[in-house]
């Protein structure tokens, strides 16, 4: 509809009301857009549950807004500032679809930006890819976002829940003479991701599985859960749980003389809100995988992208939590998206932008760990794909071993 | 306490208007009741005209409004017109959407049909209202609200269940097809989604206007005002309050299924428990014991939740006020201003005022 009209038209005056509506300038020549983008400004929306349940994640949207803060103080992208549209859907797939709508209908954004939780996009999965607008970079862990055949409007970012359980299985199989798994689980769609990648990564050996536990997200403690595990004779302990039951399940492990070989799920690998409350006495070579620095740990303090990150943090996000590692996410992820407009040029279609999505090769994003990359392609819409396994050493996590990936299925 | 007070008071002004109104049926409708589904009908087709202003979206929005007037005006024939507190009613709410959802789901022929998950809903929730309504009996005021209350805490979970996961999808929910427009009919979903849920609702409230202003509606609100009186003249209280309960649900429950229908997708994390909360302020803001106040109430709990943020931004970055107010304040401040204004909700405001200024 907005063809390249180099003529200025002499007076908007005369135009019909409906001309005053679209831009009334000279486009930069060479220059094609879509809804969303302009000569001066690339607008893209986001979901974020700002209020509810899972609030405490609201923190992600707020961190996105001021990393395109500090990216429009530095001049923005290829001459164009970006606006960030970011709305509050308490974490309600209806919410999601209005809000959404919102955006796409009458802010009229290029793209959606990793709007976050697994019921709030599967809500919206299928419209975005009806009206053909990107989705990029979704805030979750389920493993059904990277299907370019069926949905090529929608991309996952990190690495996801199934992948990870793939890894974990596969090493304990090369790694534990006569295993006897237990496994704890948090009964929802999140432990539930796990679990089949668990059971997909073991095959045949499903059977090694003696006790799988589960708990709900609401119960006060997994004591008895633990208690059960222990019973059971196991002699490797899967841990499918958010930080404080992870912390809870550990150190109750220890009190109880269980001595497993443990693996926690990356969820909580965090050293504040998990190791420390757990007691580092208690979680001596936990195995866990990792894609992302830790802030609290200390092996990264002189890393050159963490101190740009930490310089980012005191100048965007003076109130925000320096331990929090969802700041890093953002930080990452946002990255991601700084780089994939940049690829575009001047031509900000919503067609190109997909295309430079799925066109990243080896790029580095900060803060991941060292040695991991983003690629994509046409067909392959997992941009994180590998994880590295760490040990828990002393304070800290000591990486081990080579860089993972296996591919979701 | 206070609650008592204000729907003795919505009370008084409903029966005012009650009996200022001449007992002669074929006036019952208002003109203006008219004039407003006509102008309700007409709406979509403005989309042709003026598509910048009527645009697929702001339909849907409105579409959404309906849906939660229906939603409160189920509620309100239970709290307002019958005087039985529910905390829960989101459960029934969820109850349709899934009983809708799993329909169009698992029957292959059944989304060209969709339109019969409204009577299965209707019925499902009724049943499941009536056989709740029957232990509620014994419970009175706040008790049966904590009875309601853990309903809706329970609902969501009960979604997620391992035996129910073949149906409702578990923790995923269930991914629908949003209904298309029959006959070829040049409209777009949106516009056909609202005529079907415009319909819907009409006929809705003519069963609940019909209701209320016969012999049924009276025993209700006797009900209401004094059940022991009620029962000594002969009304068969416990039949008329599980009776109500189950018609209650059966509304909330049809507002559920056509959210279904409008969202395409349904999960337990739809229906947490701010759904039914949500649903008893809209019922409180639009005013209780009011037709006209559920409509009021049902596009309050869509337009102001999505502007409290808005105007919180708007409180931030335009007025340049050093407050980081959360959208939930400003929701808050909305509703206390409100409800010390207009006390009798909304709609009740609205007639008290049109008392006032005729003197």
């Amino acid at each position: 509809m907005r063809t390249t009209r180099r003529l200025l038209m002499g007076g908007a005056a005369a135009m019909p009301a409906l001309y005053v509506l679209a831009p009334a300038f000279a486009q930069k020549p060479g220059a094609k857009y879509d809804d969303g983008a302009t000569d001066t400004e690339i607008k893209i929306g986001n979901t974020n549950p700002y209020s509810g349940p899972a609030s405490a994640y609201g923190v992600i949207g707020k961190a996105i807004e001021s990393y395109w803060k500090m990216v429009n103080d530095q001049g923005g992208i290829n001459g164009r500032k970006v606006k960030f549209v970011s709305l509050d859907d308490g974490y309600s797939p209806p919410k999601t679809v209005e809000m959404v709508r919102q955006l796409v209908e009458q802010e009229k954004v290029l793209a959606l930006f990793n709007t976050l939780g697994t019921p709030t996009n599967t809500a919206i999965h299928r419209y975005m890819n009806q009206r053909k607008v990107p989705h990029l970079f979704l805030a979750t862990g389920a493993s059904k976002w990277g299907k370019p055949k069926e949905f090529p409007w929608t991309m996952g970012f990190q690495p996801d829940y199934h992948t990870e359980a793939v890894i974990y299985a596969k090493h304990i199989l090369a790694n534990v003479k006569d295993p006897k798994i237990a496994v704890l689980m948090q009964n929802d769609d999140y432990g539930k991701d796990y679990w089949e990648g668990f059971k997909d990564g073991l095959g045949k050996d499903i059977n090694k599985v003696v006790r799988h536990v589960t708990y709900e997200v609401t119960d006060p403690t997994v004591d008895s859960q633990t208690i059960q595990m222990k019973d059971s004779g196991a002699n490797v302990f899967f841990n499918i749980s958010i930080p404080k039951f992870a912390a809870q399940s550990m150190r109750k492990a220890a009190e109880i003389g269980w001595k497993p070989v443990q693996y926690l799920n990356n969820v909580s690998a965090q050293v504040s809100t998990t190791m420390k409350p757990a007691g580092f006495e208690n979680v001596q070579n936990v195995i866990t995988a990792a894609w992302l620095m830790d802030p609290t740990d200390k092996q990264w303090d002189d890393h050159a992208e963490m101190k740009t990150w930490r310089e980012w943090m005191a100048k965007y996000n003076p109130a925000g939590n320096v331990q929090d590692v969802n700041y890093c996410y953002a930080y990452a992820v946002s990255f991601l998206m700084h780089e994939t407009l940049k690829k575009c040029g001047d031509v900000l279609t919503r067609e190109n932008l997909m295309k430079q999505a799925a066109n990243h090769q080896k790029l580095r994003v900060p803060l991941a760990l060292p040695g991991i990359t983003v690629s994509t392609s046409p067909t392959d819409f997992y941009p994180v794909q590998a994880v590295r396994l760490q040990r828990f050493k002393g304070e800290t996590w000591e990486l081990f071993g080579e860089i993972l990936a296996a591919e979701s299925t | 306490m206070a609650t008592t007070e204000t729907a003795a008071a919505a009370d008084a002004v409903a029966r005012q208007a009650a009996t200022a109104e001449p007992p002669a049926r074929a006036a019952a409708v208002k003109p203006w009741v008219w004039a407003v589904v006509a102008v309700a009908f007409v709406l979509p087709l403005l989309k042709f005209v003026i598509p910048g202003v009527i645009s697929d979206y702001r339909l849907f929005v409105i579409s959404t409004m309906m849906i939660a007037a229906i939603a409160v005006l189920g509620l309100n024939l239970l709290t307002g017109f019958n005087g039985q507190i529910s905390l829960g009613h989101g459960a029934f709410y969820a109850v349709g959407a899934y009983t809708a959802a799993v329909m169009l789901d698992k029957i292959s022929w059944m989304p060209d049909y969709y339109f019969l998950t409204i009577p299965a809903a209707a019925v499902m929730c009724f049943v499941v209202g009536y056989l709740f309504g029957l232990p509620a009996l014994r419970l009175e005021g706040h008790y049966l609200a904590l009875a309601t209350f853990a309903l809706a805490l329970a609902v969501p979970q009960l979604l997620k269940y391992k035996w129910l996961e073949g149906l409702t999808g578990g923790v995923q929910g269930v991914v629908l097809l949003k209904p298309s427009p029959p006959f070829g009919l040049p409209l777009s979903e949106d516009q056909w989604l609202y005529y079907y849920i415009l319909v819907i609702m009409v006929a809705l409230y003519f069963i609940a206007f019909n209701i209320l202003r016969g012999r049924n509606g009276r025993a209700m609100m006797a009900i209401r005002d004094h059940q022991m009186a009620a029962d000594t003249m002969g009304i068969d209280t416990a039949q008329y309050k599980t009776v109500t309960f189950g018609i209650s649900a059966a509304y909330t429950g049809i507002a559920g299924a056509l959210s279904a229908s409008a969202i395409a997708y349904v999960a337990p994390d739809s229906f947490g428990f701010f759904l039914s909360i949500s649903l008893l302020i809209g019922l409180v803001v639009g005013g209780v014991a009011s037709l006209a106040g559920s409509i009021i109430g049902g596009v309050f709990t869509v337009l102001v939740q999505n502007s409290a943020q808005a105007l919180s931004k708007f409180v931030k970055n335009d007025l340049g006020l050093p407050f980081d107010l959360s959208a939930y304040a400003v929701y808050g401040i909305l509703l206390l201003i409100l409800m010390y204004v207009m006390p009798l909700g909304i709609a009740g405001g609205i007639v008290m005022a049109w008392r006032r200024l005729r003197g």
